[in-house]
């Protein structure tokens, strides 16, 4: 594997588990990078806990409903040398119970897993182009791939999210860019921790060396682990008029 | 979720339990499910028995709370959240120049359940005992949280190592970290034909680490025989990493038969030459011989194992003597066996080490092996020797009481912070060691 020198990944959502396997991952292959997020004392642990692994690490602060905080680390990166890189790991999922009982967190929900992350994409596109390099990351879900009646907003969601960074990878590979849309299964995260039905259940770590390997590749869209995209082709290809009926 | 119901066990396999477990992954998650539920902590769960078991109530698991809190690079000192493993500490450091001061036989074991258990290494004639490095600790107990250091919370920070966490929920801790030439270890392997020249060798050895593997299925004249292995810290070039196996499925129970045993002992012992030899070693593949055999204890098959340790004072070492006898002659004994000197280092009320030789076999779990421990914890009582907590899967109450001397301070200590009695273990009521006498 070659060394990232000059490679600086702009980490969203940095306090989870996943999220922070992937930046020890890029890390280590010599990458700084920029840990952004809410839980501010957390990141702040996480980008010690780098430091002291021999990474160039900061904390910087992204709320994805408060869009005020996208341009100081728009600015920090454009401040940086070499290629910009960015990692997209938020969204929140609260549970579709307490969304029916209060349809007022569908618009929480669009802008942690959707609009958020994509305002600050479409604000760090224009560097990526200049510098004509660069990857994105984006974090969707399975749950995007159909809308089931148990996480059909959150599902909704990170749908948006993926055209959305389906037309981004359009609109950057005209200037050497490119964009890995990752649709992870079951991961063992604090996310899914104790949630019944959950199984082939990843580790943090497995996720991340796929999405790495696929950034390596220029892989388009991954699901990790793999089979996901088998038993998303088998439920896609579901007759509506079964599907329905089901609560899978 | 905050609770997944789970089903775990020691690393012997013996012991189960079946309960809730949290696993926060972030300071302020752990501080909040503390404040609502104080239980035990547990780590990789790499004590062999009960310890880190607390059957059909809740604990929490520490193992996502694993990062560097703070390095202070110059006098090498290091603060860092309890979850994080020795083997990552070394992997990290060593390159850096430092390493543990002292480190168990696993890598995967976590700080905070070497703390609990005060664990020891190969240098402990040396170096002492792991709390004996320990800066501060930070205890997590409702919404109260303690630092506790050799000075501050004196009291607390003795009950706290190797309290096996009845203390409070081991959150952070400080460590005085040793300094290293390099990241490989210079190591000497030499045979020791019998009892008396394992003992001489050990207690001539002027090496930093040292240890004596033991062949505990030799008997007659060639009882105690082993080969004693001495090294040191040094700087060169690497050896290359062998790749980690892992332990697919249980073995069947003939694998650690008396006859493949005895045979593959035979072989282990002779592979070293008469006149002994020295190699280079990586730092892992010499303090973490196992680690790179992922789920080993699967090797013992499905009914698992138990590992018996034990440690007595100098002037016992005839009785010690007679304990292998006894082990040597029942042919139940495992490949995995270890004889070793100690020194007096210890940090805690309830610290395993004493100065004397500590003596490790593992025994499939079997009647006949049961039978044999329980003959061994007497031998060792009457020794006045100790067994040791993190190994323990059998021991009685009693005994162990009898076997520390300082366990009625340890328990007016942990009554006082714990008086609900809300972080015991398994270990802890079989044992009844919340109570003294």
């Amino acid at each position: 594997m070659t060394t990232k020198q000059n490679q600086c990944w702009i980490i969203l959502g940095a306090t989870s588990s996943m999220a922070r396997a992937f930046a020890q991952a890029v890390a280590d292959q010599g990458a700084s990078v920029i840990l952004a997020g809410r839980d501010m004392d957390d990141l702040k642990r996480s980008a010690t806990d780098l430091s002291v692994r021999g990474v160039d690490a900061v904390a910087m602060k992204f709320d994805a409903r408060d869009s005020a905080t996208f341009k100081p680390i728009i600015t920090k990166a454009e401040g940086m040398e070499g290629v910009i890189n960015a990692a997209v790991f938020v969204g929140s999922m609260p549970p579709q119970d307490d969304i029916d009982a209060n349809p007022d967190l569908i618009e929480g929900v669009v802008k942690d897993s959707h609009t958020g992350p994509a305002t600050f994409l479409s604000m760090l596109a224009p560097i990526m182009e200049e510098r004509g390099a660069g990857t994105v990351v984006g974090v969707g879900s399975v749950a995007g791939d159909r809308g089931r009646i148990g996480n059909y907003v959150y599902g909704s969601a990170k749908a948006g999210f993926a055209t959305y960074l389906s037309g981004l990878r359009n609109r950057l590979t005209r200037s050497g860019g490119h964009v890995v849309t990752v649709k992870p299964g079951f991961v063992d995260t604090a996310m899914t921790w104790g949630i019944e039905g959950m199984f082939l259940v990843a580790s943090p770590q497995k996720v991340s060396q796929d999405i790495l390997k696929a950034v390596e590749k220029q892989k388009n869209v991954i699901y990790t682990p793999f089979f996901w995209r088998y038993i998303m082709l088998i439920i896609r290809h579901i007759p509506e008029i079964i599907f329905k009926k089901m609560s899978i | 979720m905050v609770w997944k119901t789970s089903d775990y066990a020691g690393w012997g396999r013996v012991l189960t339990a079946s309960g809730e477990l949290a696993r926060p992954e972030r300071a302020r998650s752990l501080k909040a499910i503390v404040a609502d539920t104080t239980c035990p902590a547990i780590g990789n769960c790499r004590s062999y028995g009960d310890a880190s078991l607390n059957d059909g109530g809740r604990a929490i698991d520490m193992t996502r709370m694993n990062r560097i809190i703070a390095f202070d690079a110059e006098a090498g000192v290091v603060t860092v959240e309890a979850g994080i493993t020795i083997g990552e500490l070394a992997h990290i450091f060593a390159p850096q120049g430092w390493l543990p001061a002292v480190m168990p036989g696993t890598g995967f074991a976590t700080v905070g359940g070497c703390i609990a258990q005060d664990v020891h290494g190969k240098n402990h004639h040396n170096e002492g005992s792991f709390g004996q490095h320990i800066l501060s600790v930070t205890l997590l107990i409702g919404e109260k949280r303690t630092v506790a250091t050799p000075d501050r919370n004196a009291g607390l920070f003795r009950a706290t190592m190797g309290g096996i966490g009845q203390t409070g929920v081991i959150a952070e801790a400080k460590l005085q970290l040793k300094p290293c030439p390099g990241d490989v270890m210079m190591v000497t392997e030499r045979r020791a034909s019998d009892w008396d020249e394992h003992l001489a060798h050990l207690d001539g050895s002027q090496a930093t680490y040292c240890v004596g593997w033991i062949d505990a299925t030799a008997t007659g004249s060639t009882l105690g025989r082993g080969i004693v292995e001495e090294a040191e810290l040094a700087a060169g070039l690497l050896p290359k990493a062998k790749p980690s196996k892992s332990v697919p499925l249980d073995a069947p129970n003939f694998a650690l038969s008396a006859p493949i045993v005895r045979t593959f002992n035979n072989a282990y012992y002779r592979r070293v030459p008469t006149s002994g030899r020295s190699s280079v070693k990586r730092i892992d593949d010499f303090f973490f011989p196992l680690d790179k055999i992922h789920d080993w204890n699967r090797l013992y098959g499905k009914r698992g194992f138990y590992q018996f340790q034990n440690v007595v004072p100098l002037d016992q070492a005839y009785a010690l003597k007679a304990m292998l006898k006894e082990i040597a002659g029942a042919g139940l004994a495992s490949p995995l066996a270890v004889l070793k000197r100690m020194g007096a280092g210890r940090a805690g009320h309830m610290s395993f080490p004493m100065e004397g030789y500590t003596l490790a076999v593992d025994f499939p779990a079997r009647d006949a092996a049961r039978d044999l421990i329980a003959m061994l914890e007497d031998m060792t009582v009457d020794a006045g020797g100790r067994l040791y907590l993190a190994k323990d899967a059998l021991a009685t109450g009693p005994a162990i009481k009898a076997m520390y001397s300082e366990h009625a301070d340890w328990v007016k200590a942990v009554n006082k912070v714990d008086p609900d009695h809300a972080l015991e273990t398994d270990m802890v009521r079989r044992l009844n060691l919340r109570e003294a006498g």
